[in-house]
């Protein structure tokens, strides 16, 4: 996992995962900037399928609104796991 | 995104199981309900009014705040523990130049412990689905019409945080004291539904 900053420009993944998960549909597979660390907690999805996995860090990734659906002026700051995060492409 | 919470079917399932873990011991009669009641115990929007009224009187306790929200409600005897662990407070300040407004896409997280339940609306797929596309739209429907030069950022409450406003203090306000200022404040302005 990359060592995060804020500022950092990050695209989530795009998967469709077939069980339970925090990373909102209209959220996938977009590119956003993070704000700050929102804590370390267990993978909700982990915790979903029974598992007990050790607390990761989740960020508040703000993206503008015209990113995530094609038009608006504002921005949706969505609260995610460092696992839906990848590098944002340069 | 899920349907209505409160579902006959799924009603009927959580007391079919509650029966079975009484009837195994592994659960007292009425534990359930007892420990609704200890969550929602002093949840109320007055707790939230009273933190924003401290914040517009106390610039230290404002930086604070937004800084460590969780730390620095204690300093008014509240906490965000009432439930099984502590969850993490953010809290989110308006000004001229931004606007922000709180929604959880994914169900209805809401900060319960120091707001009490979440209004209807707050929960309904409407709200939760629209706020996040049309917030302009969707704010002029609560009445808040902003000015184009104030841009509007929405949080979506999506993991273990928990989200209060803290709305811009009215102008004319000068004269009033603590009290008379949290009563100024609504629900939907903790919110972000409304400007105050």
């Amino acid at each position: 996992m990359p060592e995060w900053r804020p500022g950092d420009r990050v695209r989530t993944r795009a998967v469709d995962p077939a069980g339970h998960t925090r990373l909102p549909r209209y959220a996938r597979g977009a590119v956003g900037v993070l704000v700050e660390p929102a804590g370390r907690h267990p993978l909700a999805d982990e915790r979903s399928r029974g598992h007990d996995p050790e607390p990761h860090t989740v960020w508040h990734v703000r993206f503008r609104a015209a990113d995530l659906f094609g038009a608006g002026d504002h921005t949706v700051t969505v609260e995610l796991w460092e696992d839906y995060l990848e590098e944002a492409p340069a | 995104m899920s349907g209505e919470h409160a579902s006959s079917v799924v009603s009927a399932q959580v007391r079919h199981v509650e029966a079975l873990l009484e009837e195994r011991g592994l659960l007292d009669p009425g534990e359930v309900d007892a420990r609704i009641d200890e969550f929602l115990a002093g949840g109320t929007p007055a707790n939230g009014a009273r933190i924003v009224a401290r914040a517009w009187t106390d610039a230290g306790f404002a930086d604070r705040l937004l800084a460590d929200a969780n730390a620095a409600i204690r300093e008014l005897g509240l906490s965000m523990s009432g439930g099984l662990q502590e969850q993490r407070l953010k809290v989110v300040a308006n000004t001229a130049e931004e606007h922000n407004v709180v929604v959880c896409t994914l169900c209805s997280c809401y900060p319960i412990a120091l707001l009490g339940p979440s209004p209807g609306w707050y929960k309904s797929e409407a709200y939760r689905s629209r706020v996040v596309r049309d917030p302009r739209g969707v704010l002029r429907e609560f009445g808040v019409e902003l000015p184009g030069s104030t841009s509007v950022a929405v949080w979506d409450a999506s993991a273990e945080s928990r989200y209060l406003v803290l709305p811009r203090r009215p102008e004319g306000t000068e004269g009033l004291d603590e009290p008379a200022l949290a009563g100024l404040v609504t629900r939907k302005g903790l919110i972000g539904t409304a400007l105050v």
